[in-house]
């Protein structure tokens, strides 16, 4: 599974650091990283992740 | 798993999120979402913050703010355009203003609110709602030129439209009978700190005014308040709060009093579930008393909940057990919203609205963009946080906070 997060939309919610903490957090400088290629076990939580971005920037591949 | 029918009517987040979660909770039938709006799920959000700042056509916007599907609903009929009139669930079945009728052995309601509008005399043109990309298209069109802008209503919705508008340039004054902004959500010193800092940026605050009329011929000149004033107004946005979307379901011996009445696990009938804003369920996180709830983290919520509900009931009747023991466990979201306004990001987690104690407990409030922390009480218990500025580790942390102090024996 591919992750993509459109970085010119992410403002940083952080909201899917909440519903995905394995794959997504927010830096102690306040923005987002994450992990590109998560494991397959981790795509309901990917999923959620993604649901619930406030402004829709983040795409699952594959 | 089962062959069963499942219409959703409604099709925006809350349609959406029921259609996969359906899908997520062993629903294999077909699935059918019937729409009003000839587009697909957009995130509304936007629609009052950066889409009104960027303008757009409405199918242009549409497809900017399409909500990503998940690849389990590809399958799943979008029949847009055409909104539902009618249900007979006595029948099961579904009649659209254009003539069409559909059975089903499932339902998920998903209708949501509309702009709720002033019932004052004086012209019709120049007044705004936000709620569709139409909407907002229409509003952003008749804003060319620097102009007079009135928001009616000091809601979250107003307040962020009022931001907006100000930022492109306009002339804005917000007029709000009942207090000062988002006061029955922030509480009195929060609502007044952030009344302070919007003043300064320099919107302009009517607070304990009503409107009673619109002045202009053809075209909008004024808003004449109960106080005798008459503000000048190119343009006015009602944003007074909402109206739920249930008269297609009137009939069927549904409580319809404020919204769709659902028990705690979202069911309103025999394989009937609603979702969104317009389901109003108890919430044991709280109290039992069912409450509609419109923040944009519910439409997921509910849905989940309401699918494995319906999924259950579904399976049942054709003779599966559900594998799905999740249906046992009480439903108690945590309710949250964020709101961009002027520099401040808002974020809430759980229901400030239903404290009636307020306490200031980080920041500055004559400081708000350096970060504020507000909790929020009743009987001493505590119902809500309100973070403005704050890092989403903070907020990660208030939301946690929640989980942790879980549901009350
Ligand atoms: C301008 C704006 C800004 C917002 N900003 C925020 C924010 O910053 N933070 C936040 O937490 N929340 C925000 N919200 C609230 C959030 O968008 C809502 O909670 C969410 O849209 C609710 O989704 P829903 O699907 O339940 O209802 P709705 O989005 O209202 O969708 C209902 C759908 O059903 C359709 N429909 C109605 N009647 C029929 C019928 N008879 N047949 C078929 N279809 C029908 C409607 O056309 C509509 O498409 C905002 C809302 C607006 C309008
Ligand atoms: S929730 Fe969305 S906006 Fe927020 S940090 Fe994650 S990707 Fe960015």
């Amino acid at each position: 599974m591919k992750v993509i997060v459109d970085l010119a939309l992410c403002q940083d919610h952080g909201q899917c650091a909440i519903a995905a903490p394995e794959v997504f957090r927010i830096n102690d400088e306040g923005h987002l990283e994450f992990d590109g290629t998560p494991e397959e076990a981790m795509r309901e939580y990917v999923e959620e992740a993604a649901d619930v971005c406030p402004v829709q920037a983040i795409l699952i591949e594959g | 798993m089962s062959a069963a029918r499942v219409a959703v009517v409604g099709g925006s987040l809350a349609g959406l999120r029921a259609a996969e979660q359906l899908r997520a909770a062993g629903h294999t039938g077909p699935v059918t979402v019937l729409g009003a709006e000839p587009w697909l799920p957009y995130n509304r959000p936007p629609l009052s913050k950066e889409a009104l700042a960027e303008g757009g056509a409405p199918d242009a916007l549409a497809a900017r703010l399409a909500f990503r599907r998940r690849a389990s609903i590809a399958d799943v009929d979008f029949r847009l355009g055409d909104p539902v009139a009618a249900a007979v669930l006595a029948d099961r079945t579904l009649v659209t203003e254009a003539g069409h009728t559909l059975g089903y052995d499932g339902l998920v309601v998903a209708t949501g609110l509309r702009p709720r509008r002033l019932a004052v005399p004086g012209p019709s043109t120049g007044r705004h709602v936000l709620r569709t990309v139409a909407d907002c298209h229409a509003l952003r069109a008749a804003l060319s030129g620097p102009a007079d802008v009135v928001v009616v209503g000091a809601g979250f919705v107003g307040c962020e439209v009022a931001g907006t508008l100000h930022g492109l340039g306009h002339r804005v004054t917000v007029v709000e009978p009942a207090g000062p902004p988002m006061v029955r959500v922030l509480g009195a010193p929060v609502a007044t700190a952030v009344q302070r800092h919007h003043e300064a940026a320099g919107i302009r605050f009517v607070i304990g005014a009503g409107v009673t009329a619109f002045t202009g011929d053809s075209r909008l000149t004024g808003v004449v308040l109960d106080t005798g004033e008459t503000l000048p107004a190119d343009v006015v946005v009602e944003a007074v709060g909402s109206v739920c979307n249930v008269e297609w379901l009137a009939g069927n011996d549904l409580d319809l009093s404020d919204g769709v009445l659902t028990d705690n696990h979202l069911r309103a009938a025999e394989r009937v579930v609603a979702v969104g804003d317009l389901a109003r369920f108890p919430n044991p996180l709280v109290d039992d008393v069912p409450r509609r709830v419109e923040h944009w983290s519910i439409p997921t919520d509910t849905a989940k909940r309401a699918a494995a509900t319906l999924a259950a009931e579904l399976a049942e009747l054709a003779g599966v057990t559900p594998d799905l023991v999740r249906n046992g466990a009480p439903f108690a979201p945590v309710p949250s919203f964020w709101s961009d306004q002027l520099g401040l990001r808002f974020q809430s987690y759980g229901s400030p609205a239903l404290a009636d104690e307020v306490r200031v407990e980080e920041g500055d409030p004559d400081h708000l963009p350096g970060g504020l922390l507000a909790t929020y009480h009743r009987d001493g218990r505590h119902l809500g946080s309100l973070a403005i500025n704050l890092s989403p580790a903070r907020q990660r942390e208030l939301r946690e906070a929640f989980h942790h102090e879980g549901v009350p024996a």
